[in-house]
């Protein structure tokens, strides 16, 4: 969990719970199907396009809107490891740490990351490497409240160990 | 140390902690957690994963189906089975089941929201209890089952906005106008984890205090509570006998950011598509032609929306080009539309008038817009596709004035009519 690693998949400002999960999906039984029609309305190739990235970098506001943890799950069906965004919906945030992905806050711009990007973030360090661009920036780490949630793979099995320990 | 309302509602709730402030993690005892369709769709299959017979306490738990009812489609159906199924498994009590209405109109009329009370809810506009002098917010479906497996959910104490209203709403401008210039004042991002606190707005009734907490959310804000008055606990008088407390800040509580409205001054507005913090002034947008309005939600669906709606509509009838949908916030804002004759209004000026259900609002039922076409809407959210078709247009806006724009088929500035 501390060393992640992947490519960049490149996404605007304001990206909302309606367009990662559109709401003629969300009462879908099986959630591989909803994956599916992921940003389908943003970023039509998006389903096709992120086998290239597992790492998703943002904009401001993102996953603004309403609680639907979806959200959060076809992005982790999806194969994503991490997102980083400019500001990140208060929700949305949550979910993310609660499922286990590390939501990341960085002010960053189009010389830092493209598209395709070889990247390795380091949770511990606060750092994350461009390998592509050979650039290297840090970000404000994630309170060891959430990293211990993170660590455990989200907080369902943190509470486990709670319940059963 | 000084405090907020947030700050000294968050402390009454953290066992064993005498002090806290802005940015501090800790975990907090809930009173109560509000639940719907989110229940079939994500929660069950989540707290099943924990193993555990039984939830920690079903008599604080509210579970309410609204956002598609009664099922339009088989897929909604299944989910409400799986709904049902878990209510009755854990041994739910407050079970409300098809036939209320919408949870943030439901579970208030209930007397289920009181001053200084914790709740969250699987539903991102559950801040609207904030109208309460209670802090409220949304979680997701595994914060939920944290909360059924325990009582108990981290949060993360926020920062404080004070937004002090002097002045009273002029003829044709409602609190909606007020939210909307807010979210556009602060955009969508502006307050993300912060409580927005509300002082001086002993001239907003219940019903127009809801649509402002509501729609916090919208400019990221985690709470918005208003502080409690007069207005306040005659509305509680008749909704619960259960004991409350009021919550004041400290006079030397510390606000990150301090706003100052003078509702007086406002104007109608709009937020434009396809974000609720792309806000006009009514004046920019008037004669936009509409396909579709629609009136009702957990926003603008009560009883003083209606009433306004049907002041301008008497006697009159809906533009031929245009389709007026109205849906009350629940089925008891529904009777007393009936006995007031407001429904008898609406259906002459022909209005369709639906039972109470998050419907339209979600692109679900009952109001579902087509490719191109452009609605003008009481509710909370303009998305892309959040009303249906991605290509679709939406117009977020008052009661009166969505009224006024069916009246004419085209975006209306509500005091022409009035």
């Amino acid at each position: 969990m501390e060393q992640i690693e992947g490519f960049a998949y490149i996404l605007g400002d304001d990206i909302n719970t309606d367009d990662i999960v559109p709401s003629h999906t969300l009462t879908m039984r099986d959630p591989k199907e909803m994956a599916k029609f992921t940003l389908e309305f943003v970023d039509a190739n998006f389903v096709n396009n992120i086998k290239k990235g597992n790492i998703i970098i943002a904009g401001e506001n993102f996953g603004t809107g309403s609680s639907r943890e979806e959200a959060v799950n076809v992005f982790k069906i999806l194969g994503i490891k991490a997102i980083i965004a400019k500001s990140f919906a208060r929700i949305y945030f949550r979910n993310l740490i609660n499922k286990g992905i590390p939501g990341i806050t960085l002010d960053w711009d189009d010389k830092m990351f493209s598209n395709e990007d070889q990247i390795e973030i380091s949770l511990q360090r606060g750092e994350i490497v461009n390998l592509t661009k050979k650039k290297k920036v840090n970000f404000v780490k994630i309170p060891e409240f959430l990293t211990n949630i993170l660590k455990e793979g989200g907080i369902l099995n943190q509470l486990k160990k709670k319940l059963y320990n | 140390m000084y405090h907020t309302v947030a700050e000294k509602i968050l402390l009454k709730h953290a066992p064993g902690m005498k002090e806290l402030a802005p940015g501090q993690f800790i975990e907090c005892r809930i009173d109560l957690i509000m639940v719907h369709e989110q229940l079939g769709g994500r929660i069950h299959v989540e707290y099943e994963k924990l193993g555990l017979d039984r939830v920690w306490d079903p008599e604080k738990i509210f579970f309410i189906l609204d956002h598609w009812i009664p099922a339009p489609t088989i897929n909604a159906a299944q989910m409400h089975q799986d709904c049902r199924e878990f209510a009755k498994k854990y041994n739910f009590i407050h079970d409300m089941g098809i036939n209320k209405g919408i949870c943030h109109q439901v579970l208030p009329e209930m007397g289920f929201a009181r001053p200084g009370m914790l709740i969250v809810g699987s539903d991102s506009h559950t801040t609207t209890y904030g109208a309460f002098n209670c802090l409220s917010t949304g979680i997701g479906a595994t914060d939920v089952s944290v909360v059924f497996a325990t009582g108990n959910l981290w949060f993360k104490v926020p920062e404080s906005f004070k937004i002090s209203l002097s002045g009273e709403l002029s003829k044709g401008v409602m609190s909606k106008d007020l939210v909307l210039k807010l979210i556009g004042d602060l955009t969508t991002k502006g307050a993300i984890y912060k409580s927005l606190e509300f002082h001086g707005a002993d001239c907003l009734s219940i019903d127009s205090r809801m649509t402002v907490s509501n729609m916090v959310v919208e400019a990221g804000a985690k709470f918005g509570v208003f502080l409690p008055d007069k207005t306040l606990e005659k509305w509680l008088e008749h909704r619960t006998k259960e004991p409350y407390q009021i919550v004041m800040p400290d006079k030397e509580a510390i606000y990150e950011k301090t706003m100052e409205y003078d509702l007086s001054e406002l104007e109608p507005v709009v937020a434009k598509p396809s974000s609720p913090g792309n806000l006009d002034s009514i004046k920019n947008v008037e004669g936009i032609e509409i396909d579709q309005a629609f009136l009702g939600s957990c926003t603008n669906g009560r009883m003083e929306d209606l009433q306004i709606a049907a002041k301008i509509l008497k006697g009159k009838t809906v533009n031929p080009k245009t389709r007026l949908i109205i849906t009350p916030a629940s089925q008891e804002i529904y009777e007393q539309a009936l006995n007031k004759g407001l429904i008898e209004i609406f259906i002459k000026a022909g209005a369709v008038f639906t039972h109470s259900t998050c419907g339209a609002c979600i692109g679900g039922h009952l109001g579902v817009l087509g490719e191109e076409e452009t609605c003008v809407s009481s509710t909370n959210r303009n998305f892309v596709g959040r009303m249906g078709a991605p290509s679709s247009k939406v117009y977020l806006a008052s009661p009166a004035t969505v009224a006024a724009s069916a009246l004419h088929g085209k975006i209306t500035d509500p005091r022409e009519v009035l």
